[in-house]
């Protein structure tokens, strides 16, 4: 007689895993990264390639070396990766993406226990260090005919109206920026199909762009450039929606997303710096155990027995 | 106020087949626990001639049961065996003669008042057949009948698999009728739903029918989001009221019966023949030919398998019950219980426990909980043993319906948490109300 497995219950469980989810935000983040191969040429696929290999490799080697269970087949590292490398400007020294993908999952993340233990978004703290630490190369946006373009929230920033790009070359991502963060079409459909997955919910994008588009219209700063420029859609798709580093309840998915926009204006418009979507969710990042203790769901108890 | 649940695959490959009666096994192993609440002491000797009917174990205390022989034949032996939850047992090993001779004491029993209804519904050893085995009479024999206002009928069967209680309501439907009649002559109970998930068109209509030849009856059909069967989620679901924390249905004016519970009830009532024989949904990736048996209580789970064609692969895991809250039993020889409404077997691909990783704070777990609880919070509280947390994260609460752990994309073992941080809190209000006391 062979032995019968006892466990507990539930003896069956959804089909779900780390993996596949990990796997549909690579698969939402396709569009945008083929649209900067587009838009910025050959290279782009170059800093993701590093990007990724280096998330990958940090990742394994750390846990080797600290004797943990190799996590690189959850996906997670490479998702960092993309995510990072979408966030950095195409003439970006390999060296210098190389640093921030170790960076991000070395300090960021394992070193605070890895996937899920994380306060900080690994990709978004990793893109601060490196806008620290190389403010030059950081900053400058090239074309592949090696023109190069100031970002629109810099023009706006300036005051420069007339040289902003028009409305379709905004909505396609044909404008200065970071790889991966101007194609505005290609990350809406990306987010579209992760909230289509139930990866993510409405609540955190919808209240941080919307936060963005109602403080730009109450303060007359040309709002459709305000939601097409700098890192706002990808912001608020794919990083504010971070699992381990925001909120699970959705009331504190609104609340984060409604800090994340209010920050981001507030940079935006009356800090030094013309992009505030980084620092907004990096802050929310910090409030975020705070807003799951006040947004906790409360517990079905009912009224009094009888 | 929507309460959460999760889609679960509903895999009712049974659903429309009729129930087959198994070749009557060579013995029976009859448990005297089969209930919720003190066992039954044996009241047969070893060497003693039985028959079908006949009581094998008395009652003990008030929350307890008799238990009747299922077939005739002789006492073999008394077992002392393992439950598969790991209590231990005394079982009346019976060998079976073929004759299936019914006991002298079997007749229709005599029914006039609530009384009379009740005790007659003790003596035929009808525990709740849904799964939970709660003695019948006990949820019944409510002390104040004008405190009932709704009698829920639980035929939501919302666990994958099983379709013995969609076959009571097609098979059987006269004999809810009849326990209908009894609700409502002996409990006076002035409203019954019948709550039915919308993924059983058959059994709505059959349910209809009856409710529309009657008054006060009504058909509640519910969408199929598990755990809809739940107590406190069909209670609210069809009365739209929500049962106390640590209360019963009562506190909320209901009374919940599945069934199938029902049905034994007015076919006690009707022939006098307890509780001794079960439908039982057998089913699986690792059962040949999915179908619903009727077989005698003490059947070794395996006569119903061979009796399914057998395996085609080998079983790795054998459930009693559904697999969303099912329980793994030990071995084959497990017997068929009163409450087993199916019995279920994986083959290794199926039964192969899924690698646990690191918790992602998705989320999940909170969301798809009925009850509202925060998994991952009692789960911290646990480890660090912070009773006072558990005790105001509600871990009590929990009702181990495993929505959590079903959705968890790390495949955390999240029910198995929750049931240790229920002990452990359970233990501690325990010895806070005992040092309140001392204190006094």
């Amino acid at each position: 007689m062979n032995k019968l497995i006892s466990s507990v219950s539930p003896h069956i469980s959804s089909p779900r895993t780390t993996q596949k989810i990990m796997l549909d935000v690579l698969i939402a983040l396709l569009p945008a990264g083929i649209a900067s191969v587009i838009i910025f040429g050959i290279r782009s696929m170059l800093v993701i390639g590093i990007c990724v290999a280096v998330c990958i490799a940090s990742e394994w080697v750390f846990e080797k070396i600290c004797k943990k269970e190799n996590t690189i087949y959850d996906l997670s590292a490479v998702v960092t990766g993309v995510l990072l490398a979408y966030n950095l400007p195409v003439s970006i020294p390999l060296w210098q993406a190389a640093f921030g993908s170790l960076f991000a999952i070395v300090v960021v993340k394992q070193l605070f226990g890895g996937i899920g233990q994380n306060f900080a978004n690994p990709a978004i703290t990793a893109r601060i260090v490196m806008m620290t630490a190389f403010s030059g190369t950081m900053t400058t946006w090239t074309f592949p005919d090696a023109s190069s373009s100031a970002t629109p929230l810099v023009l706006l920033f300036k005051g420069e109206l007339a040289s902003l790009p028009s409305y379709t070359d905004m909505l396609l991502g044909i404008r200065g920026g970071c790889l991966g963060e101007t194609c505005t079409i290609a990350l809406l459909a990306g987010g579209i199909y992760l909230i289509a997955r139930r990866v993510i919910t409405w609540h955190t994008p919808v209240a941080f762009i919307g936060t963005v588009l109602v403080m730009s219209l109450i303060f007359d700063k040309a709002p459709i450039y305000q939601l097409m420029s700098g890192g706002l859609i990808i912001g608020a798709f794919f990083m504010a929606t971070d699992y381990a580093t925001t909120p699970s309840t959705k009331w504190g998915k609104v609340i984060f997303g409604i800090g994340c926009g209010l920050i981001t204006i507030l940079i935006r418009f009356w800090g030094t710096s013309p992009e505030g979507v980084s620092f907004s969710i990096l802050l929310m990042n910090i409030f975020t155990p705070y807003i799951s203790r006040l947004t906790r769901s409360k517990p079905l108890v009912g009224g009094d027995k009888r | 106020m929507k309460l959460s649940g999760i889609r679960v695959p509903h895999r009712k490959n049974t659903a429309d087949i009729i129930p087959q009666r198994l070749p009557l096994p060579e013995t029976v192993v009859i448990p005297m626990s089969m209930h919720i609440g003190k066992p039954a002491v044996p009241t047969v000797k070893i060497g003693e001639r039985v028959t079908v009917g006949q009581l094998i174990g008395s009652a003990d205390g008030f929350i307890s049961a008799p238990v009747h022989s299922s077939v005739s034949g002789k006492v073999k032996k008394l077992d002392e065996i393992t439950m598969s939850g790991g209590m231990k047992t005394t079982a009346v090993v019976i060998e079976t003669d073929g004759m299936q001779k019914i006991c002298e004491s079997v007749k229709p029993p005599v029914v006039t008042d609530f009384e009379s209804f009740i005790s007659a519904v003790k003596e035929s050893g009808i525990v709740g057949l849904g799964g939970a085995g709660f003695p019948t009479f006990v949820k019944l024999g409510v002390k104040d009948l004008s405190a009932v206002e709704a009698v829920v009928i639980n035929a939501a069967e919302c666990e994958p698999y099983i379709t013995s209680d969609t076959r009571t309501m097609l098979d059987k439907a006269e004999y809810i009728s009849k326990g209908i009649d009894l609700l409502q002559k002996y409990l006076g109970a002035k409203r019954i739903i019948i709550g039915i998930e919308n993924n059983k068109k058959p059994c709505i209509d059959k349910m209809t029918e009856l409710a529309n030849s009657k008054s006060g009856v009504e058909v509640k059909v519910l969408p199929s989001v598990y755990p809809q069967g739940g107590e406190k989620v069909l209670v609210y679901n069809t009365t739209g009221r929500l049962i106390p924390k640590g209360g019963l249905p009562l506190d909320v004016g209901a009374i919940v019966i599945n069934c199938t519970t029902l049905t034994a009830i007015a076919e006690y009532i009707e022939t006098g023949m307890p509780l001794v024989e079960k439908c039982i949904t057998v089913d699986g990736s690792a059962v040949k030919e999915s179908k619903n048996v009727i077989a005698p209580i003490g059947t070794p789970i395996e006569k119903l398998f061979d009796f399914c064609g057998g395996f085609k692969s080998e079983p790795k895991k054998v459930l009693y019950g559904g697999p969303m809250m099912g329980i793994a039993v030990p071995s084959l020889d497990a017997p068929v219980l009163k409450m087993t409404n199916a019995v279920i077997a994986f083959d290794e691909k199926e039964a192969r426990p899924p690698k646990t990783t690191s918790c992602i704070n998705c989320g999940q777990c909170i969301n798809h909980c009925p009850l509202r609880l925060d998994p991952p919070a009692i789960a911290k509280a646990y480890k660090l043993d912070l009773c006072e947390e558990l005790k105001k994260l509600c871990a009590d609460l929990c009702m181990e319906c495993g929505c959590c752990g079903y959705v968890c994309p790390a495949k955390r073992p999240i029910v198995q948490t929750n049931k240790l941080a229920k002990a452990k809190l359970n233990k501690y209000l325990k010895e806070q109300k005992a040092e309140k006391e001392e204190k006094k």
